[in-house]
Protein backbone atom coordinates (compact mmCIF):
# COMPACT_ATOMS: atom_id res chain seq x y z
CA UNK A 1 0.00 0.00 0.00
CA UNK A 2 3.32 2.17 0.75
CA UNK A 3 4.75 1.61 -2.30
CA UNK A 4 3.78 4.47 -4.84
CA UNK A 5 4.53 6.85 -2.13
CA UNK A 6 7.58 5.94 -1.20
CA UNK A 7 8.44 5.64 -4.80
CA UNK A 8 7.42 9.07 -5.61
CA UNK A 9 9.43 10.14 -2.45
CA UNK A 10 12.27 8.27 -3.48
CA UNK A 11 12.80 9.87 -6.98
CA UNK A 12 11.22 13.25 -6.38
CA UNK A 13 13.16 14.09 -2.75
CA UNK A 14 15.87 11.73 -2.19
CA UNK A 15 17.54 10.82 -5.12
CA UNK A 16 18.31 14.67 -5.81
CA UNK A 17 19.81 14.66 -2.78
CA UNK A 18 22.67 12.34 -4.05
CA UNK A 19 22.76 15.30 -7.04
CA UNK A 20 24.06 17.26 -4.28
CA UNK A 21 27.41 15.90 -5.38
CA UNK A 22 27.40 17.97 -8.78
CA UNK A 23 28.55 21.08 -6.55
CA UNK A 24 31.65 19.23 -6.01
CA UNK A 25 32.46 18.93 -10.14
CA UNK A 26 33.33 20.28 -12.83
CA UNK A 27 29.81 19.18 -14.62
CA UNK A 28 30.27 18.41 -18.36
CA UNK A 29 27.21 16.90 -20.02
CA UNK A 30 29.34 15.00 -22.31
CA UNK A 31 30.64 12.65 -19.90
CA UNK A 32 27.68 12.44 -17.57
CA UNK A 33 27.17 13.42 -13.83
CA UNK A 34 29.15 10.65 -12.88
CA UNK A 35 31.64 10.49 -15.43
CA UNK A 36 32.33 14.55 -15.19
CA UNK A 37 35.97 15.90 -12.83
CA UNK A 38 35.99 16.46 -9.20
CA UNK A 39 36.81 19.72 -8.31
CA UNK A 40 36.39 19.95 -4.69
CA UNK A 41 35.58 23.32 -3.17
CA UNK A 42 36.07 25.27 -6.49
CA UNK A 43 32.47 25.98 -7.23
CA UNK A 44 32.06 27.81 -3.64
CA UNK A 45 34.91 29.34 -3.67
CA UNK A 46 33.70 31.56 -7.01
CA UNK A 47 30.40 31.61 -5.25
CA UNK A 48 31.09 33.24 -2.22
CA UNK A 49 34.21 35.52 -3.81
CA UNK A 50 30.98 37.71 -5.90
CA UNK A 51 29.32 39.93 -3.98
CA UNK A 52 25.89 38.27 -5.03
CA UNK A 53 26.19 35.55 -2.04
CA UNK A 54 25.90 38.31 0.16
CA UNK A 55 23.26 40.09 -1.15
CA UNK A 56 21.52 36.49 -1.86
CA UNK A 57 21.90 35.22 1.71
CA UNK A 58 20.99 39.10 3.39
CA UNK A 59 17.83 39.50 1.09
CA UNK A 60 16.89 35.72 2.07
CA UNK A 61 17.51 36.21 5.73
CA UNK A 62 16.01 39.73 6.30
CA UNK A 63 12.70 38.72 4.03
CA UNK A 64 11.98 35.59 5.56
CA UNK A 65 12.82 36.63 9.03
CA UNK A 66 10.31 39.72 8.79
CA UNK A 67 7.32 37.37 6.85
CA UNK A 68 7.98 34.28 9.86
CA UNK A 69 7.34 37.49 12.54
CA UNK A 70 4.61 39.32 10.85
CA UNK A 71 2.64 36.39 9.44
CA UNK A 72 3.10 35.12 13.24
CA UNK A 73 1.47 38.63 14.65
CA UNK A 74 -0.84 39.31 12.33
CA UNK A 75 -2.90 35.81 12.00
CA UNK A 76 -2.74 35.31 15.67
CA UNK A 77 -4.04 38.43 15.66
CA UNK A 78 -6.99 38.11 12.95
CA UNK A 79 -7.60 34.82 14.29
CA UNK A 80 -8.05 35.77 17.63
CA UNK A 81 -10.89 38.73 16.77
CA UNK A 82 -12.58 36.32 14.71
CA UNK A 83 -12.62 33.95 16.93
CA UNK A 84 -14.34 36.57 19.18
CA UNK A 85 -17.26 37.87 16.92
CA UNK A 86 -20.26 36.41 17.94
CA UNK A 87 -22.17 36.94 14.13
CA UNK A 88 -21.54 33.48 12.79
CA UNK A 89 -22.64 34.53 9.41
CA UNK A 90 -19.93 37.42 9.44
CA UNK A 91 -17.30 35.49 11.18
CA UNK A 92 -17.22 33.35 8.06
CA UNK A 93 -17.49 35.80 5.50
CA UNK A 94 -14.72 37.28 7.02
CA UNK A 95 -12.80 33.77 6.96
CA UNK A 96 -13.75 32.99 3.45
CA UNK A 97 -12.78 36.69 1.73
CA UNK A 98 -8.80 36.41 4.05
CA UNK A 99 -7.97 33.21 2.61
CA UNK A 100 -9.26 34.24 -1.13
CA UNK A 101 -5.93 35.78 -2.01
CA UNK A 102 -3.96 32.62 -0.62
CA UNK A 103 -6.33 31.02 -3.48
CA UNK A 104 -4.91 32.59 -7.03
CA UNK A 105 -1.38 32.17 -8.18
CA UNK A 106 1.48 34.34 -8.12
CA UNK A 107 1.36 34.66 -11.68
CA UNK A 108 -1.95 36.58 -11.61
CA UNK A 109 -0.60 38.26 -8.24
CA UNK A 110 1.80 39.80 -10.08
CA UNK A 111 -0.82 41.09 -13.20
CA UNK A 112 -2.94 42.89 -9.99
CA UNK A 113 0.83 43.98 -8.52
CA UNK A 114 1.61 45.59 -11.95
CA UNK A 115 -2.16 47.16 -12.53
CA UNK A 116 -0.94 49.04 -9.23
CA UNK A 117 2.53 49.99 -9.86
CA UNK A 118 2.30 49.86 -13.78
CA UNK A 119 4.91 53.50 -14.84
CA UNK A 120 2.39 54.46 -17.74
CA UNK A 121 -0.85 53.25 -16.41
CA UNK A 122 -0.63 52.25 -12.85
CA UNK A 123 -3.22 52.60 -9.87
CA UNK A 124 -0.81 54.77 -7.99
CA UNK A 125 0.84 56.82 -10.45
CA UNK A 126 -2.40 57.77 -11.99
CA UNK A 127 -4.36 58.15 -9.13
CA UNK A 128 -2.82 57.94 -5.96
CA UNK A 129 0.34 59.93 -6.10
CA UNK A 130 -1.41 62.78 -8.29
CA UNK A 131 -4.27 63.21 -5.49
CA UNK A 132 -1.17 63.26 -3.18
CA UNK A 133 0.36 66.19 -5.04
CA UNK A 134 3.20 63.63 -5.88
CA UNK A 135 5.27 62.74 -8.59
CA UNK A 136 4.95 59.12 -10.88
CA UNK A 137 7.63 56.63 -9.70
CA UNK A 138 9.14 54.64 -11.47
CA UNK A 139 8.50 51.52 -9.56
CA UNK A 140 10.18 48.79 -11.48
CA UNK A 141 13.76 50.82 -11.72
CA UNK A 142 13.85 51.94 -8.00
CA UNK A 143 15.01 49.21 -5.65
CA UNK A 144 14.44 51.18 -2.36
CA UNK A 145 10.86 51.10 -2.61
CA UNK A 146 10.62 46.95 -3.30
CA UNK A 147 11.67 45.64 0.51
CA UNK A 148 8.10 47.09 1.36
CA UNK A 149 6.00 46.02 -1.80
CA UNK A 150 7.46 42.15 -1.38
CA UNK A 151 6.45 42.35 2.27
CA UNK A 152 3.08 43.78 1.74
CA UNK A 153 2.10 41.16 -1.68
CA UNK A 154 3.40 38.18 0.79
CA UNK A 155 1.58 39.59 3.85
CA UNK A 156 -1.64 40.30 1.88
CA UNK A 157 -1.32 36.45 -0.29
CA UNK A 158 -0.49 34.54 3.09
CA UNK A 159 -1.97 35.58 6.30
CA UNK A 160 -5.28 34.07 5.26
CA UNK A 161 -3.53 30.86 5.57
CA UNK A 162 -1.62 30.89 8.95
CA UNK A 163 -4.61 32.71 10.15
CA UNK A 164 -7.00 29.24 9.41
CA UNK A 165 -4.43 27.56 10.67
CA UNK A 166 -4.65 29.49 14.16
CA UNK A 167 -8.34 29.94 14.05
CA UNK A 168 -8.64 26.02 13.55
CA UNK A 169 -6.25 25.64 16.98
CA UNK A 170 -8.40 27.81 18.87
CA UNK A 171 -11.83 26.62 17.95
CA UNK A 172 -9.92 23.40 19.56
CA UNK A 173 -10.37 25.08 22.62
CA UNK A 174 -12.42 23.78 25.21
CA UNK A 175 -15.01 26.71 26.00
CA UNK A 176 -14.91 25.72 29.76
CA UNK A 177 -11.47 27.58 30.10
CA UNK A 178 -13.46 30.99 29.17
CA UNK A 179 -16.68 30.19 31.08
CA UNK A 180 -14.56 29.66 34.20
CA UNK A 181 -12.84 32.67 33.58
CA UNK A 182 -15.31 34.87 32.89
CA UNK A 183 -17.21 33.67 36.08
CA UNK A 184 -13.54 34.60 37.76
CA UNK A 185 -13.99 38.35 36.20
CA UNK A 186 -11.27 37.95 34.01
CA UNK A 187 -11.75 40.64 31.25
CA UNK A 188 -11.24 39.36 27.23
CA UNK A 189 -7.30 40.70 27.03
CA UNK A 190 -6.53 38.67 30.43
CA UNK A 191 -8.83 35.48 28.79
CA UNK A 192 -6.74 36.06 25.64
CA UNK A 193 -3.55 36.19 27.05
CA UNK A 194 -3.75 33.88 29.76
CA UNK A 195 -6.05 31.16 27.94
CA UNK A 196 -5.89 31.66 24.27
CA UNK A 197 -2.21 32.41 23.93
CA UNK A 198 -0.73 29.84 26.42
CA UNK A 199 -3.20 26.95 24.42
CA UNK A 200 -2.38 27.54 20.96
CA UNK A 201 1.63 28.27 21.67
CA UNK A 202 2.23 24.33 20.36
CA UNK A 203 0.76 25.28 16.98
CA UNK A 204 2.61 28.38 16.74
CA UNK A 205 6.07 26.71 17.76
CA UNK A 206 5.27 24.25 15.28
CA UNK A 207 4.53 26.65 12.19
CA UNK A 208 7.53 29.13 13.38
CA UNK A 209 9.99 25.75 13.39
CA UNK A 210 8.91 24.69 10.25
CA UNK A 211 9.01 28.35 8.58
CA UNK A 212 12.48 28.61 10.47
CA UNK A 213 13.67 25.36 8.50
CA UNK A 214 12.89 26.97 5.24
CA UNK A 215 14.58 30.62 6.02
CA UNK A 216 16.72 29.57 3.45
CA UNK A 217 14.39 28.97 0.77
CA UNK A 218 12.14 32.06 -0.71
CA UNK A 219 9.12 32.13 -2.31
CA UNK A 220 10.53 31.99 -5.90
CA UNK A 221 7.37 33.70 -7.22
CA UNK A 222 7.35 36.22 -4.97
CA UNK A 223 11.08 36.94 -5.85
CA UNK A 224 10.83 36.30 -9.67
CA UNK A 225 7.12 37.29 -11.01
CA UNK A 226 6.05 40.20 -9.14
CA UNK A 227 9.16 42.05 -9.43
CA UNK A 228 8.70 41.11 -12.84
CA UNK A 229 12.58 39.62 -13.03
CA UNK A 230 13.37 43.58 -13.43
CA UNK A 231 17.26 43.19 -13.50
CA UNK A 232 17.77 46.73 -12.17
CA UNK A 233 15.74 45.81 -8.67
CA UNK A 234 17.75 42.55 -8.51
CA UNK A 235 19.42 44.36 -5.49
CA UNK A 236 16.49 44.40 -3.29
CA UNK A 237 14.70 41.21 -4.90
CA UNK A 238 17.34 39.00 -5.87
CA UNK A 239 17.34 35.89 -3.30
CA UNK A 240 19.02 32.28 -2.98
CA UNK A 241 16.21 30.36 -5.21
CA UNK A 242 16.07 33.07 -8.09
CA UNK A 243 19.91 33.62 -8.30
CA UNK A 244 19.58 29.76 -8.65
CA UNK A 245 16.98 29.46 -11.75
CA UNK A 246 18.76 32.38 -13.43
CA UNK A 247 21.96 30.47 -13.11
CA UNK A 248 20.47 27.29 -14.29
CA UNK A 249 17.97 28.37 -17.03
CA UNK A 250 19.60 31.54 -17.99
CA UNK A 251 22.90 31.75 -17.44
CA UNK A 252 24.04 28.05 -17.60
CA UNK A 253 26.41 28.40 -15.10
CA UNK A 254 25.17 24.11 -12.91
CA UNK A 255 28.15 24.55 -11.02
CA UNK A 256 27.51 27.85 -9.23
CA UNK A 257 23.66 27.22 -9.50
CA UNK A 258 24.38 23.97 -7.50
CA UNK A 259 26.88 25.04 -4.96
CA UNK A 260 24.22 28.01 -4.21
CA UNK A 261 21.77 24.92 -3.51
CA UNK A 262 23.53 22.98 -1.53
CA UNK A 263 24.48 26.03 0.68
CA UNK A 264 20.69 26.41 0.98
CA UNK A 265 19.74 23.27 2.29
CA UNK A 266 22.19 22.49 4.22
CA UNK A 267 22.22 26.02 6.05
CA UNK A 268 18.46 25.51 6.22
CA UNK A 269 18.86 21.82 7.65
CA UNK A 270 21.59 23.34 10.65
CA UNK A 271 18.73 26.34 11.51
CA UNK A 272 15.98 23.90 11.99
CA UNK A 273 17.97 21.29 14.21
CA UNK A 274 19.16 24.44 16.31
CA UNK A 275 15.86 25.55 16.28
CA UNK A 276 14.27 22.23 17.58
CA UNK A 277 17.40 21.97 20.07
CA UNK A 278 16.51 24.91 21.30
CA UNK A 279 12.82 24.83 21.37
CA UNK A 280 13.44 21.21 23.26
CA UNK A 281 15.24 22.67 26.06
CA UNK A 282 12.78 24.64 27.12
CA UNK A 283 9.63 22.77 26.51
CA UNK A 284 9.78 19.18 25.01
CA UNK A 285 6.37 19.12 24.29
CA UNK A 286 6.66 21.61 21.67
CA UNK A 287 9.61 20.29 19.54
CA UNK A 288 9.28 19.06 16.30
CA UNK A 289 11.11 15.62 16.48
CA UNK B 1 -24.49 41.51 26.47
CA UNK B 2 -22.18 43.88 28.20
CA UNK B 3 -20.77 47.29 27.71
CA UNK B 4 -17.39 46.17 27.25
CA UNK B 5 -18.81 42.93 24.68
CA UNK B 6 -20.22 45.69 22.41
CA UNK B 7 -17.14 47.84 22.29
CA UNK B 8 -15.13 44.79 21.17
CA UNK B 9 -17.77 43.68 18.64
CA UNK B 10 -17.85 46.70 17.20
CA UNK B 11 -14.66 47.01 17.28
CA UNK B 12 -13.01 43.51 15.77
CA UNK B 13 -15.78 44.26 13.43
CA UNK B 14 -14.95 47.39 11.58
CA UNK B 15 -11.26 45.98 12.03
CA UNK B 16 -12.21 42.91 9.96
CA UNK B 17 -14.36 44.98 7.32
CA UNK B 18 -11.11 46.70 6.81
CA UNK B 19 -8.67 44.02 6.29
CA UNK B 20 -11.80 42.04 4.37
CA UNK B 21 -11.29 45.14 2.01
CA UNK B 22 -7.91 45.13 1.58
CA UNK B 23 -7.92 41.39 0.61
CA UNK B 24 -10.77 42.41 -1.91
CA UNK B 25 -10.15 45.36 -3.28
CA UNK B 26 -6.73 43.95 -5.84
CA UNK B 27 -9.33 41.56 -7.13
CA UNK B 28 -12.05 44.51 -7.84
CA UNK B 29 -9.40 46.43 -9.50
CA UNK B 30 -8.73 43.13 -11.65
CA UNK B 31 -12.29 42.27 -12.85
CA UNK B 32 -13.06 46.30 -13.20
CA UNK B 33 -9.80 46.60 -15.68
CA UNK B 34 -10.68 43.98 -18.09
CA UNK B 35 -14.35 45.24 -18.89
CA UNK B 36 -13.16 48.65 -19.25
CA UNK B 37 -12.12 50.02 -22.47
CA UNK B 38 -8.51 49.71 -23.64
CA UNK B 39 -8.13 54.14 -24.71
CA UNK B 40 -9.40 54.71 -21.13
CA UNK B 41 -6.82 52.41 -19.73
CA UNK B 42 -4.44 54.06 -21.30
CA UNK B 43 -5.37 57.99 -20.66
CA UNK B 44 -6.24 57.10 -17.16
CA UNK B 45 -4.47 54.10 -16.04
CA UNK B 46 -6.27 51.57 -13.83
CA UNK B 47 -8.95 52.66 -12.12
CA UNK B 48 -11.95 51.50 -10.07
CA UNK B 49 -14.12 54.08 -11.46
CA UNK B 50 -13.21 53.39 -15.40
CA UNK B 51 -14.56 56.44 -17.64
CA UNK B 52 -15.76 53.55 -20.11
CA UNK B 53 -16.54 50.07 -19.58
CA UNK B 54 -16.15 47.90 -22.84
CA UNK B 55 -16.67 43.80 -23.77
CA UNK B 56 -13.77 44.26 -26.52
CA UNK B 57 -11.42 42.18 -24.34
CA UNK B 58 -13.64 38.99 -23.91
CA UNK B 59 -14.91 39.22 -27.36
CA UNK B 60 -11.13 38.99 -27.97
CA UNK B 61 -10.70 36.23 -25.85
CA UNK B 62 -13.94 34.13 -27.67
CA UNK B 63 -12.31 35.30 -31.39
CA UNK B 64 -8.87 33.82 -30.16
CA UNK B 65 -10.22 31.18 -27.86
CA UNK B 66 -9.05 28.14 -29.82
CA UNK B 67 -5.82 28.75 -28.14
CA UNK B 68 -7.01 29.27 -24.74
CA UNK B 69 -9.14 26.43 -24.82
CA UNK B 70 -6.04 23.79 -24.89
CA UNK B 71 -4.80 25.74 -22.11
CA UNK B 72 -8.14 25.26 -20.35
CA UNK B 73 -7.83 21.72 -21.09
CA UNK B 74 -4.47 21.05 -20.10
CA UNK B 75 -5.06 23.14 -16.94
CA UNK B 76 -8.43 20.82 -15.86
CA UNK B 77 -6.95 17.65 -17.18
CA UNK B 78 -3.67 18.25 -15.17
CA UNK B 79 -5.37 19.25 -12.05
CA UNK B 80 -7.87 16.09 -12.17
CA UNK B 81 -5.27 13.93 -12.51
CA UNK B 82 -3.07 15.12 -10.23
CA UNK B 83 -5.10 15.74 -7.70
CA UNK B 84 -6.71 12.25 -7.93
CA UNK B 85 -3.61 10.54 -7.83
CA UNK B 86 -1.78 12.86 -5.13
CA UNK B 87 -4.93 11.86 -2.97
CA UNK B 88 -4.57 8.39 -3.78
CA UNK B 89 -1.19 7.74 -3.03
CA UNK B 90 -1.02 10.17 -0.06
CA UNK B 91 -3.65 8.10 2.13
CA UNK B 92 -2.20 4.97 0.69
CA UNK B 93 1.26 5.69 2.81
CA UNK B 94 -0.44 7.77 5.63
CA UNK B 95 -2.59 5.20 6.93
CA UNK B 96 -0.13 2.15 7.38
CA UNK B 97 2.03 5.18 9.14
CA UNK B 98 -0.52 5.89 11.18
CA UNK B 99 -1.15 2.15 12.49
CA UNK B 100 0.93 1.33 15.42
CA UNK B 101 1.22 -2.27 14.48
CA UNK B 102 2.76 -1.46 11.43
CA UNK B 103 6.82 -2.86 11.37
CA UNK B 104 9.41 -0.41 10.11
CA UNK B 105 6.64 2.33 11.35
CA UNK B 106 9.00 4.98 13.07
CA UNK B 107 11.73 4.84 10.27
CA UNK B 108 9.15 4.95 7.66
CA UNK B 109 8.22 8.15 9.65
CA UNK B 110 11.08 9.39 9.56
CA UNK B 111 12.00 9.18 5.98
CA UNK B 112 8.40 10.67 5.05
CA UNK B 113 9.75 13.79 7.65
CA UNK B 114 12.79 13.94 6.04
CA UNK B 115 11.99 15.47 3.00
CA UNK B 116 10.57 18.63 5.07
CA UNK B 117 13.92 19.33 6.55
CA UNK B 118 16.36 18.80 3.66
CA UNK B 119 16.42 18.37 0.01
CA UNK B 120 18.77 18.61 -3.34
CA UNK B 121 16.93 22.00 -4.68
CA UNK B 122 16.70 22.95 -8.17
CA UNK B 123 19.27 21.94 -10.23
CA UNK B 124 19.54 18.00 -9.30
CA UNK B 125 15.91 17.93 -9.29
CA UNK B 126 15.62 19.88 -12.98
CA UNK B 127 18.92 17.13 -14.20
CA UNK B 128 17.07 13.88 -12.68
CA UNK B 129 13.51 14.65 -14.23
CA UNK B 130 15.44 15.88 -17.71
CA UNK B 131 18.36 13.23 -17.65
CA UNK B 132 16.97 10.75 -16.52
CA UNK B 133 13.60 10.59 -16.64
CA UNK B 134 12.88 12.27 -19.87
CA UNK B 135 10.20 14.32 -18.83
CA UNK B 136 11.05 17.92 -20.76
CA UNK B 137 7.79 18.67 -22.80
CA UNK B 138 5.46 16.26 -21.78
CA UNK B 139 2.16 16.48 -19.83
CA UNK B 140 3.73 14.35 -16.85
CA UNK B 141 6.11 17.43 -16.56
CA UNK B 142 3.09 19.26 -15.37
CA UNK B 143 2.01 16.59 -12.99
CA UNK B 144 5.06 15.06 -11.36
CA UNK B 145 8.01 16.94 -10.62
CA UNK B 146 7.35 18.67 -7.04
CA UNK B 147 3.46 18.76 -6.77
CA UNK B 148 2.30 15.21 -6.95
CA UNK B 149 3.01 14.07 -2.84
CA UNK B 150 4.71 16.01 0.13
CA UNK B 151 5.59 15.57 3.30
CA UNK B 152 3.66 17.87 5.26
CA UNK B 153 0.46 16.53 3.81
CA UNK B 154 1.26 12.89 4.51
CA UNK B 155 1.78 14.11 8.73
CA UNK B 156 -1.52 16.17 8.41
CA UNK B 157 -3.25 12.98 6.86
CA UNK B 158 -1.28 10.79 9.34
CA UNK B 159 -2.52 12.56 12.42
CA UNK B 160 -6.14 12.54 11.21
CA UNK B 161 -6.53 9.00 10.95
CA UNK B 162 -4.49 8.80 14.23
CA UNK B 163 -7.34 10.91 15.91
CA UNK B 164 -10.26 10.27 14.31
CA UNK B 165 -10.61 6.72 13.46
CA UNK B 166 -10.92 4.32 16.25
CA UNK B 167 -9.78 1.93 16.45
CA UNK B 168 -12.32 -0.92 17.76
CA UNK B 169 -13.87 0.18 14.29
CA UNK B 170 -11.05 -1.43 12.50
CA UNK B 171 -10.79 -4.26 14.39
CA UNK B 172 -14.40 -5.25 14.25
CA UNK B 173 -13.38 -5.33 10.34
CA UNK B 174 -10.95 -7.91 10.79
CA UNK B 175 -13.20 -9.92 12.83
CA UNK B 176 -15.88 -9.93 10.34
CA UNK B 177 -13.04 -11.22 7.85
CA UNK B 178 -12.34 -7.61 6.07
CA UNK B 179 -8.55 -7.52 4.32
CA UNK B 180 -6.18 -4.19 5.31
CA UNK B 181 -7.25 -2.84 1.70
CA UNK B 182 -10.90 -3.33 1.91
CA UNK B 183 -11.22 -1.82 5.70
CA UNK B 184 -8.90 1.08 4.34
CA UNK B 185 -11.45 1.60 1.36
CA UNK B 186 -14.86 0.72 2.70
CA UNK B 187 -13.74 2.30 6.21
CA UNK B 188 -11.25 4.59 7.14
CA UNK B 189 -11.05 6.58 3.93
CA UNK B 190 -15.31 7.53 4.57
CA UNK B 191 -14.78 8.52 7.36
CA UNK B 192 -11.86 11.01 6.51
CA UNK B 193 -13.64 12.98 4.71
CA UNK B 194 -12.85 16.53 5.94
CA UNK B 195 -8.97 15.49 5.94
CA UNK B 196 -9.55 14.38 1.82
CA UNK B 197 -10.84 17.24 1.15
CA UNK B 198 -8.76 19.70 3.07
CA UNK B 199 -5.51 18.13 1.10
CA UNK B 200 -7.99 17.55 -2.16
CA UNK B 201 -8.05 21.93 -2.02
CA UNK B 202 -4.10 22.04 -1.26
CA UNK B 203 -3.52 19.96 -4.16
CA UNK B 204 -6.53 21.57 -6.35
CA UNK B 205 -4.81 25.08 -6.18
CA UNK B 206 -1.31 23.69 -6.25
CA UNK B 207 -2.20 22.23 -9.72
CA UNK B 208 -4.32 25.05 -11.14
CA UNK B 209 -1.80 27.85 -9.83
CA UNK B 210 1.12 25.95 -10.94
CA UNK B 211 3.35 28.11 -13.32
CA UNK B 212 6.86 26.95 -12.03
CA UNK B 213 6.87 23.48 -13.85
CA UNK B 214 5.92 24.88 -17.03
CA UNK B 215 8.70 27.12 -16.77
CA UNK B 216 11.32 25.51 -16.62
CA UNK B 217 10.59 21.94 -17.82
CA UNK B 218 7.73 23.11 -20.94
CA UNK B 219 9.16 24.65 -24.01
CA UNK B 220 6.59 24.21 -26.31
CA UNK B 221 3.44 26.06 -25.91
CA UNK B 222 1.18 23.74 -26.97
CA UNK B 223 1.29 22.16 -23.45
CA UNK B 224 0.62 25.02 -21.83
CA UNK B 225 -1.62 25.50 -18.80
CA UNK B 226 -3.53 28.59 -18.40
CA UNK B 227 -1.02 30.07 -15.80
CA UNK B 228 1.84 29.77 -18.32
CA UNK B 229 0.17 31.87 -21.06
CA UNK B 230 -0.36 34.01 -18.66
CA UNK B 231 3.41 33.72 -17.66
CA UNK B 232 4.45 33.78 -21.36
CA UNK B 233 2.35 37.24 -21.89
CA UNK B 234 4.24 38.77 -18.98
CA UNK B 235 7.64 37.99 -20.01
CA UNK B 236 6.65 39.25 -23.56
CA UNK B 237 6.31 42.04 -22.17
CA UNK B 238 9.71 42.35 -20.10
CA UNK B 239 11.53 41.65 -22.81
CA UNK B 240 9.80 44.26 -24.90
CA UNK B 241 9.78 47.01 -22.32
CA UNK B 242 13.53 45.97 -21.01
CA UNK B 243 14.86 45.61 -24.92
CA UNK B 244 13.83 48.78 -25.90
CA UNK B 245 13.64 48.24 -29.34
CA UNK B 246 11.59 51.18 -29.79
CA UNK B 247 9.43 51.70 -33.43
CA UNK B 248 10.05 47.63 -33.52
CA UNK B 249 8.74 47.00 -29.94
CA UNK B 250 5.24 48.83 -30.92
CA UNK B 251 5.05 47.16 -34.06
CA UNK B 252 5.37 43.59 -31.88
CA UNK B 253 3.34 45.44 -28.89
CA UNK B 254 0.32 45.98 -31.33
CA UNK B 255 0.15 41.93 -32.06
CA UNK B 256 0.34 41.05 -28.40
CA UNK B 257 -2.89 40.78 -26.43
CA UNK B 258 -3.39 44.47 -24.87
CA UNK B 259 -3.90 45.22 -21.27
CA UNK B 260 -7.55 44.63 -21.00
CA UNK B 261 -7.28 41.37 -22.65
CA UNK B 262 -4.56 40.36 -19.99
CA UNK B 263 -6.61 41.06 -17.54
CA UNK B 264 -9.50 39.56 -18.72
CA UNK B 265 -7.47 35.85 -19.21
CA UNK B 266 -6.47 36.14 -15.22
CA UNK B 267 -9.66 37.08 -14.63
CA UNK B 268 -10.95 33.59 -16.72
CA UNK B 269 -8.13 31.61 -14.75
CA UNK B 270 -9.44 32.61 -11.48
CA UNK B 271 -12.64 31.53 -11.52
CA UNK B 272 -12.87 27.88 -11.66
CA UNK B 273 -10.79 28.10 -8.27
CA UNK B 274 -13.25 30.51 -6.65
CA UNK B 275 -15.99 28.34 -7.67
CA UNK B 276 -14.63 25.50 -6.26
CA UNK B 277 -13.58 26.87 -3.37
CA UNK B 278 -17.22 27.07 -1.47
CA UNK B 279 -17.58 23.24 -1.79
CA UNK B 280 -14.02 22.70 0.08
CA UNK B 281 -14.54 25.20 2.42
CA UNK B 282 -16.71 23.29 5.09
CA UNK B 283 -14.47 20.79 5.89
CA UNK B 284 -11.48 23.34 5.68
CA UNK B 285 -11.14 24.27 8.84
CA UNK B 286 -12.48 20.79 10.74
CA UNK B 287 -9.46 18.94 8.32
CA UNK B 288 -6.69 21.45 9.62
CA UNK B 289 -8.28 21.38 12.61
CA UNK B 290 -7.70 17.72 13.53
CA UNK B 291 -4.87 17.27 11.33
CA UNK B 292 -2.65 20.48 12.60
CA UNK B 293 -2.06 18.45 15.98
CA UNK B 294 1.21 17.61 16.55
CA UNK B 295 1.31 13.57 16.15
Amino acid sequence: MMLPGLAYLIINNYAPMFGLIIAFKNINFAQGIWGSDWIGLQNFEYLFKTTDAYIITRNTILYNGGFIILNLVIAVGIAILLNEIRSKIMARFYQSVVLLPFLISMVIVSYLVYAVLSIETGFMNKTVLPFLGLDAISWYSEAQYWPYILTIVHIWKSVGFYCVVYLAAIIGIDQEYYEAATLDGASKWQQIKSITLPLISPVITMMTLLAIGRIFYSDFGLFYQVPMDAGALSDTTNVIDTYVYRGLMQLGDIGMSSAAGLYQSLVGFILVLLANYIVRKINKDNALF
Amino acid sequence: MTHENKIWQWSANLFMMAVSIACLLPFALLVISSFTDEQAIISNGYSFFPEQFSLTAYRYLLDQSQELLRAYGITILVTVLGTSVSLVITSMLAYPLSRRDIPLRNPLAFFVFFTMLFNGGLVPTYLIYTQYLDIKNTIWALIIPGLLMNGFNVMLMRTFFITSIPVPILESAYIDGATEFRTFRSIVLPLSLPILATIGLFQTIGYWNDWFNGLVYLTDPKLFSIQNILNRILTDIQFLSNSGLGSNASQSMAKMPSGTVRMAIAVVGVIPILVAYPFFQKYFVKGITIGAVKG
